[in-house]
């Protein structure tokens, strides 16, 4: 089973060499809330946390769970999530792996949930105060969104597949909030192009961009933890300026556009409508002379 | 939500020592937790399911379960979100042999 | 006494006053048998007549919806009770028509997502249905005893003299002219364009009347596309089945699929499963089949040589024109459909049907009809049906017809492979094995002469679920049949009530055949062996030809 986009969140950790799990489903640690509701439970909330080696480097990791209420973060997944990220100071593993598939917070659990995600946030920029680098994987059906999109973001560094997907509003809530000449979210393809992996990549909201296999991602994985081990970890001042900067800079070129084609096309892409077909090789020898963040 | 819960006695198949897990709480699907215990050689199964009113067909289910394997101071729990049999005595075969370490 | 004098060519006759009442009301705006799209209320007022046979283009695939909403929206004043026929009723203007009372009679083939509408007008009595037929059935009619008076039909486009070019979706176009032509009724077609010359000639001007293009393209219907990514791992299981348990055993080398996942996870499995059983060239190398898209990787690996189609699939037009040895391709390189003649193809030139349904009772009778909705088939019965009339032999078909007569003493014939292929629960665990099928009671609510039954017991050979395979050839008496469905029902409440000695006893004699007994590892049945798991993979196995419509692609 090589495709990391069909594996599940445990079949994902086939990607590290070994993997010793926290707060296992034997111990049975369920989501408080999900009873009242009438929802079924599910024995580890929807997140495997743990220890893992990946060639030789001893790493914490977790894995989201795509499938049970599409990832979404409840009070305990949360918990699990931060108390890896705590444990990572006493600890000082290597690197701080988030493999992430989520709709971002739990909306059955309410404030629980948001609480939730936002401590998830302070944690892995104190992780990365530490010294200890963290990088996220996106590469599930799901993709990566709501506020789980913006601790992606607070990560060192990013690495995501064509399939995968980054950003915070979902396609539906665009569509609701703003109508669908805004946004259709039912055009697929439109939905890939502007949140896809291909798209961040581009823009350099991600640093890596994989096929869609588990050792595509391993090997990235591990490109990316010795390429952060070997700068900056913390958030700096100077870091947040920049990346302001850019974002400025990225609205005044880009605001006015419709289509994310149309970005490409700004950025020097030759021909935008191939983008999409392209496979992972061609398409980042493609973008390398154009894309931003390089 | 329905809570049904069954145990035979006398399995003659113990299992090794690690719990294991398989499956997802997503829609059509389940996860299946199985661990050693000791339960005077019986076989406990635990499910809490979705899908409310089925009982009779978890029974058949689960008895033909135990019939293939015959397992022993073996505890299942089951969290399931409407699957079918089908799926169920595929998951169910699925956690068994991921204890004998066979499968993926 | 004068015996009265009968008239021989009253249609004839009738037919020129249609046809001059139609030239005097288009008058200038008539050019050849060309008029202008604004002006086709004014002809249709003109040349129809109350109570005509009207046959409409509502094909499984192609609609003719410019005519059928110029239709839809005639004045009842001047046109009314018109008796329709159509293979599909697809689009709302299909019954806008009843609803409005343009028309009153119905005779059909599939209504698919109008069946609940077309239940409710014709418990109002808006819509009295003739009858509901299997496609090749209702073709046959239109030269017996429903000749159309009035065709609409669409085509891709046409020439200055009325010579149309149907192109990969000729679907039912050629009958349906042929009858209305030769029984001097009125041919009016809508067309995409009017060019000066045309790729090919597949409808002659002779027998067209008017044309009229269209402000926009026929719509075509994507029906036989199906997404990999939502094939799951009990339907690779039963596909592994099929090709292990049926199709190498009785070597079945020319058939039809019926539309679905389940055989669409057969087509994906060729490759993968089927090559390392040894079985390329050796089974699946002729078919009855819509080009579908879940196919190319069986076609690419070598498994298929031949495919002719009832209707082309849209999106696959470039795939199929660089396959020419495939495919039905034309000196033009573009392909030609034929419902008619691949319906018969599928019902004398195949060894094997397989489908799938949503009931099945313990006699075998197999019945997607279901309350509240008429559906009618579609070529279903016809493909299902064992073909009494074929007299050539090959190894599926005597296999099959000996395993049915076996020490019967009766003289030996043939039989054709009819699957059907079901999980033993379908959606919100409704059982796919009752004990009296839905048809029964919707028969009785639409006042049918008869339940809806689309394959009947005496016609299906196999039974196929995850449970395993039900050979009913073997079967010797009601009671060995009964059993051997309870035996492959699994859980539902007639697999368990099976009687359990006669049921192991069918398993020892091959009646009932479990995965295990194939040699079939549960454990290896996992997408993984799926030859394309989305739609892109499909995209990449074609080298890029194929061209999936929109809804199917995220990129």
């Amino acid at each position: 089973m090589s495709s990391y986009l069909e594996a599940n969140a445990r079949e994902r950790l086939a990607l590290f060499d070994s993997f010793e799990e926290f707060i296992g489903p034997a111990q049975r640690v369920v989501s408080p809330h999900l009873a009242q509701l009438n929802a079924p439970v599910s024995f580890d909330d929807g997140v495997v946390v743990g220890r893992a080696k990946l060639g030789g480097l001893t790493v914490f990791a977790a894995a989201q769970e795509g499938g049970f209420m599409g990832g979404a973060v409840g009070e305990v997944h949360g918990a699990k999530l931060v108390g890896l990220l705590r444990r990572a100071l006493h600890e000082r593993p290597a690197a701080v792996l988030l493999l992430l598939e989520t709709g971002g917070v739990r909306l059955h659990e309410a404030n629980a949930g948001l609480i939730a995600v936002s401590e998830v946030m302070r944690a892995v920029l104190d992780v990365r105060a530490a010294g200890i680098p963290v990088v996220a994987l996106i590469g599930g059906s799901n993709g990566a969104f709501g506020g789980m999109g913006i601790v992606a973001r607070c990560a060192n560094s990013l690495v995501i597949s064509e399939e995968g997907r980054l950003a915070m509003s979902g396609p539906e809530v665009i569509e609701t909030a703003n109508g669908v000449e805004e946004f259709d979210s039912r055009d697929r393809a439109l939905v890939w192009r502007t949140t896809g992996g291909k798209h961040r990549y581009l823009l350099g909201d991600v640093q890596r961009i994989v096929e869609d296999s588990i050792p595509a991602f391993r090997q990235a994985a591990q490109d990316a933890i010795a390429d952060a081990r070997g700068g900056t970890v913390e958030l700096t001042l100077a870091a947040l300026e920049a990346e302001q900067a850019m974002l400025e800079q990225r609205i005044e070129r880009f605001g006015a556009l419709r289509d994310p084609s149309d970005i490409w096309s700004a950025l020097g892409i030759a021909a935008p409508q191939d983008i999409p077909m392209l496979d992972v090789d061609s398409f980042t020898a493609a973008a390398a002379p154009h894309r931003l963040g390089a | 939500m329905e809570t049904l819960n069954y145990r035979f006695e006398q399995g003659r198949r113990p299992l090794s020592a690690e719990p294991r897990i398989v499956g997802v709480v997503s829609s059509g699907n389940l996860e299946v937790l199985i661990e050693s215990t000791p339960l005077g050689g019986a076989c406990e199964v635990g499910i809490q399911t979705a899908a409310v009113g089925f009982g009779p067909i978890w029974q058949a289910v689960i008895t033909d379960f135990q019939e293939r394997w015959q397992l022993a101071d073996t505890r299942i729990a089951i969290n399931d979100m409407g699957a079918t049999p089908a799926v169920v005595s595929l998951r169910l075969d699925q956690a068994v042999e991921s204890m004998l370490g066979e499968g993926k | 006494m004068n015996a009265p004098i009968r008239v021989w060519d009253s249609l004839q006759r009738n037919r020129n006053d249609r046809l001059a009442r139609a030239r005097s009301v288009l008058g200038g705006d008539l050019a050849g048998k060309a008029l202008p799209a604004a002006r086709i209320a004014d002809l249709l007022h003109a040349v129809l007549e109350n109570g005509d046979r009207v046959c409409i283009e509502g094909n499984n695939q192609k609609q003719a919806d410019f005519l059928a909403q110029a239709l839809a929206a005639l004045d009842p004043q001047r046109v009314h009770d018109l008796h329709m026929l159509q293979s599909v009723l697809a689009l709302p203007e299909h019954l806008d028509v009843f609803e409005r009372r343009v028309a009153s009679k119905l005779d059909f083939s599939f209504s698919g997502p109008q069946a609940g509408r077309v239940a409710k007008l014709a418990a109002a009595g808006k819509l009295n249905i003739g009858a509901i037929h299997t496609y090749l059935e209702l073709f046959s009619r239109y030269f017996i005893d429903l000749p159309p008076r009035v065709a609409l039909v669409a085509a891709e486009a046409a020439d200055r003299h009325g010579n149309l070019y149907t192109g990969p979706n000729t679907e039912d176009t050629p009958p349906i002219v042929e009858a209305t032509a030769f029984k001097n009724g009125i041919v009016i077609v809508q067309v995409n364009r009017i060019v000066d010359e045309l790729p090919r000639i597949d409808v002659p001007g002779d027998w067209v009347d008017f044309v009229v293009q269209s402000p926009t393209p026929y719509y075509i219907e994507p029906l036989f596309t199906r997404d990999p990514a939502q094939i799951s791992e009990i339907q690779v299981l039963m596909a592994m089945m099929a090709i292990k348990g049926i199709y190498a055993e009785y070597q079945v080398q020319r058939l039809n699929h019926g539309i679905g996942f389940d055989t669409a996870a057969i087509e994906l499995l060729l490759p993968t499963y089927g090559a390392s059983l040894g079985l390329r060239g050796k089974i699946a190398t002729n078919w009855a089949l819509n080009p579908h898209p879940a196919l190319i990787p069986a076609i690419e690996a070598g498994f298929v040589e031949s495919i002719h189609s009832f209707g082309s699939e849209l999106g696959m037009e470039n795939y199929i024109r660089a396959r020419p040895d495939v495919f039905a391709v034309g000196p033009d390189g573009s392909m030609r459909s034929n419902r008619a003649y691949c319906q018969a193809a599928g019902h004398y030139a195949c060894d094997m049907f397989i489908g799938s349904t949503l009931q099945i009772d313990l006699a075998g009778n197999s019945s997607t009809a279901t309350l509240g909705r008429i559906s009618g088939f579609g070529g279903a019965p016809n493909m299902g049906a064992d073909a009494r009339g074929r007299r050539h032999a090959s190894p599926a078909w005597l296999k099959a017809g000996e395993q049915a007569r076996q020490g019967s003493g009766s003289i030996p014939r043939g039989q054709k492979l009819v699957v059907q292929m079901v999980e033993t629960f379908r959606e919100h665990m409704q059982p796919a094995f009752v004990e009296r099928l839905d048809a029964w009671e919707l028969g009785e609510q639409a006042k049918m002469a008869i339940p809806p039954v689309m394959i009947y017991g005496d016609d299906v050979t196999h039974i196929l679920t995850e449970e395993g395979i039900a050979n009913l050839l073997l079967c010797r008496s009601a009671e060995e049949r009964e059993q051997a469905i309870r035996g492959v029902a699994g859980y539902t409440p007639v697999g368990l009530q099976r009687d359990r000695r006669m049921v192991e006893n069918l398993r020892d004699r091959g009646i009932i055949t479990r995965a295990e007994d194939l040699g079939i590892d549960k454990r290896h049945a996992t997408r993984d062996l799926l030859a394309a798991k989305n739609m892109k993979d499909l995209v990449r196995a074609s080298g890029g030809l194929y061209d999936p419509p929109k809804r199917f692609r995220n990129w």
